[in-house]
């Protein structure tokens, strides 16, 4: 264990003090779930904490040796629970990557990259939310739920649910979009560009939510990368990543947008305030993406035809990496020609960004703890799977 | 002060002996003020939900009463109702007196309160001292509170509210020094009667420090009732719920009172420093009212008015803001509103020295050169914010931006 570093600011004191531990979690406001940090303190500074997952874990990847591929996807909605389009996603097209001469139709494809994106944004709007909750500021949180309202309601309208989709599957999604959902998705694209201002009047620009998370928790470029970081935490500490333009997968080589990186504006690079800028600009480049998607929907079927019967992937293996809003969500599917996979294995992003909290919360104050774990935006579905 | 300025004094009439005066006060005063202490919880809890339920784009309580008016009142008979929890290893003397504490320390406060012309529990010579020095007795008790519940996150929350509480007592004392020095009285009354006539006698405009000494009241006396952007006591996100956490039913309830009565007794003595207390700031207004019952309902309900209209900007302030750090809070305390408030004393007791206010000034006067000098220097600095505002917008609009440097 490496000795404290503590700010000089707080070091000049002669004062000794006593140590006190202090169990933060797994019931605690902030969080984000349930999540458990104890952390050593010398009065309101943090010297030190240990991270404590695992109160969530529902054997998610041995469940998937015993259901069917179809039934796998409802429990990877469960994993990351507020970014259930994408998990569904990254499933389906990992067990289509088993199959050689699987041809997805293009309406599909369009409706899943539509509703990935979409998806992307409401969980964004809710990381932006709750991180301003975890700052002391209650307000955008209302602000950013009644937005993530009328995404939801667009989820209902085309699949009849709110959270835990189960609509991409693998060899297509589960129903078709009509002309209303369009509209109602054009109406959003319309609605929500000019909303994205106000959060900035609200929290981005506010001078006290700047100076509680400007230089706190900086997270740098090489600790990020060695401890497998990805998604805005990555992003936020300047590197230019993100699968869906360097790895490409289903059509997003199509689509035109920008990553946007940390540039540490208000502070240090990778600090608090560049991982929550840079989601607050992924979600208009997400609202690009999706722009483009549904202006050229083409018609035609929205699942392939080939996959009669029970979805039997041929034997081999596959893996699939797929940006998701929290980071890379990877699948390891393993399969020995029947329904039922063989082995499954998830890399989620959460457990990894989570994983880096002792690191950077060394000095920080207890309410600093709070702005570093909410900026890490974890949702303990997916850390514990 | 020719009339008699206590209600006490205005029923008994001036022989009375002091067994008397103080069996009146008590009957007198004890009832109205805890029966007023109750209508202000009730007033401020049922607008704080509504103000930030449309700040949130929500409704609030819709049901109980006419937009929920009797939400609050539901509330009360449920949290009478609910089970009164100890925990384990507490403190219980200490667990069950700390609310009592924080209660008794804010309704203290109102003793020297003004509610309208002579409507007044005790008007003290040195009211504003008074006020300074029992305004921290509510940290005792939740002191107490956060020592007695034998759970760390209270005792950080109660640490947190002492280091608060007494280092904005400081400033708070500076803006009250400087409205003494130019009142030349401690006592409430004497204050408020130095602002009758116009709106420009209010002390709010009699000089241009007077105006930092209002932001600098407004600022400590958000820190002393724990509102946000001051709330690290409670703060919910970080210490669950501060000194409160193991408070339940009416033990928390008494709490929660006790904040809301020490949000009005923070804002009427901003009206009464300030604000003209119970003067319109229209003087033939105030002059036809005369002083008598009409004259003291209608202060009241000026007073009244004019204190609810402040707390409401505490409301808005609280669900605008994000929470500040504790090191940054102590930053704007030592740093910033200590150093101003030295200012404000100096420079304000300079400025009435070189130049005086005339004396028709405050008896009733029109406009004076002094209130002129304000305007100048107020249109100064609005003008600057102005400039500082319009900067950030273009700094914060990406198209802006460019144009601006391309």
């Amino acid at each position: 264990m490496n000795a404290p570093h503590i700010p000089k600011a707080f070091a000049a004191s002669d004062v000794r003090s006593e140590e006190m531990l202090l169990n933060m979690g797994p019931q605690h406001p902030s969080t984000h779930g349930v999540f458990r940090v104890v952390i050593r303190t010398d009065g309101e500074i943090v010297i030190d904490s240990e991270s404590h997952v695992g109160y969530l874990h529902r054997c998610f990847e041995k469940h998937c040796e015993s259901v069917s591929f179809l039934q796998s996807v409802l429990y990877t909605d469960r994993l990351d629970y507020l970014t259930s389009m994408g998990n569904n996603l990254a499933f389906s097209l990992g067990v289509e990557r088993l199959f050689t001469d699987l041809v997805i139709p293009e309406r599909a494809e369009h409706i899943r990259v539509i509703c990935a994106e979409l998806n992307r944004i409401a969980s964004h709007l809710l990381a932006i939310g709750t991180y301003g909750m975890d700052i002391g500021a209650i307000t955008p949180f209302l602000y950013c739920f009644r937005d993530r309202e009328k995404i939801l309601s667009i989820f209902e309208s085309i699949c009849g649910q709110r959270l835990n989709y189960n609509y991409v599957r693998p060899g297509g999604v589960a129903y078709d979009i009509d002309d209303s959902m369009i509209a109602a998705i054009k109406d959003f694209c319309k609605y929500f560009r000019p909303k994205a201002q106000e959060y900035d009047d609200l929290l981005s620009n506010n001078d006290i939510f700047v100076r509680r998370t400007a230089n706190v928790g900086v997270l740098s470029k090489e600790l990020a990368l060695s401890y497998g970081v990805t998604g805005p935490c990555l992003r936020g500490s300047g590197v230019k990543r993100d699968l869906r333009r360097d790895l490409p997968y289903s059509i997003y080589s199509r689509f035109d947008f920008e990553i946007p990186v940390g540039t540490g504006e208000r502070g240090t690079l990778g600090d608090c305030y560049d991982r929550y800028m840079v989601r607050v600009r992924e979600m208009i480049e997400s609202l690009r993406i999706v722009e483009q998607a549904v202006s050229q929907i083409p018609d035609g079927p929205f699942k392939t035809d080939q996959i009669k019967g029970k979805l039997r992937p041929p034997k081999g293996e596959s893996f699939i990496r797929v940006e998701n809003s929290r980071g890379e969500l990877g699948f390891y599917i393993i399969s020995d020609g029947k329904d039922v996979a063989y082995r499954v294995k998830c890399r989620a992003p959460s457990f990894h960004n989570i994983s880096l909290l002792t690191d950077i919360s060394r000095g920080a104050m207890i309410a600093d703890m709070v702005a570093i774990i909410g900026s890490l935006d974890i949702v303990m579905g997916e850390v514990d799977r | 002060m020719m009339t008699p300025y206590t209600l006490v004094d205005w029923v008994l009439g001036d022989g009375a002996g002091w067994i008397a005066r103080f069996i009146g006060a008590v009957l007198v005063w004890a009832v109205p003020i805890t029966g007023f202490v109750s209508f202000v919880g009730l007033l401020s809890i049922w607008l704080e939900r509504k103000i930030s339920a449309h700040i949130q784009c929500r409704l609030g309580p819709m049901e109980v009463g006419y937009h929920g008016a009797l939400q609050t009142v539901a509330d009360g008979v449920k949290l009478l109702a609910k089970e009164d929890l100890v925990p384990a290893d507490a403190d219980r003397f200490l667990f069950a007196f700390a609310p009592i504490l924080a209660f008794a320390g804010t309704v203290v406060g109102f003793a020297v309160v003004p509610f309208g012309p002579g409507l007044i529990v005790a008007d003290l010579d040195i009211g504003i001292f008074y006020l300074a020095a029992v305004g921290s007795l509510e940290a005792i008790g939740v002191i107490a509170a956060g020592w007695a519940s034998n759970n760390k996150w209270s005792l950080f929350g109660s640490v947190r509210a002492a280091t608060q509480v007494v280092s904005y007592e400081i400033p708070m004392g500076l803006a009250f020094v400087t409205i003494a020095a130019l009142a030349g009285t401690l006592s409430m009354s004497g204050i408020v009667d130095q602002q009758q006539g116009w709106i420009a006698n209010w002390f709010l405009f009699r000089n241009p420090f007077t105006w930092i000494a209002f932001i600098i009241y407004y600022i400590a006396a958000l820190a002393e009732c724990k509102r946000a952007p001051f709330d690290l006591p409670e703060a919910e996100s970080e210490l669950v719920s501060g000194f409160h956490t193991e408070y339940s039913g009416m033990r928390f309830a008494i709490f929660f009172l006790a904040e809301y009565a020490q949000m009005y007794v923070v804002s009427a003595v901003a009206v009464v420093l300030f604000l003209g207390g119970w003067y319109s700031g229209i003087a033939p207004l105030d002059a036809a009212v005369g002083t008598g019952v009409a004259g003291k309902l209608v202060g009241a309900g000026i007073i009244v008015t004019k204190s609810f209209l402040l707390v409401c900007v505490q409301m808005w302030l609280r669900w605008t803001l994000p929470r500040i750090r504790l090191d940054q809070m102590l930053y704007l305390c030592m740093k910033i509103l200590m150093p101003f408030g030295m200012l404000t004393l100096v420079g304000s007791t300079m400025w009435e020295y070189y130049f005086p206010t005339p004396e028709i000034a405050k008896v009733g006067g029109g406009w004076t050169g002094n209130t002129v000098m304000t305007g100048v220097v107020v249109a100064i600095i609005g003008t600057l914010s102005l400039i500082v505002y319009v900067r950030s917008v273009i700094r914060s609009t990406p198209s802006l931006r460019a144009a601006s440097n391309p």
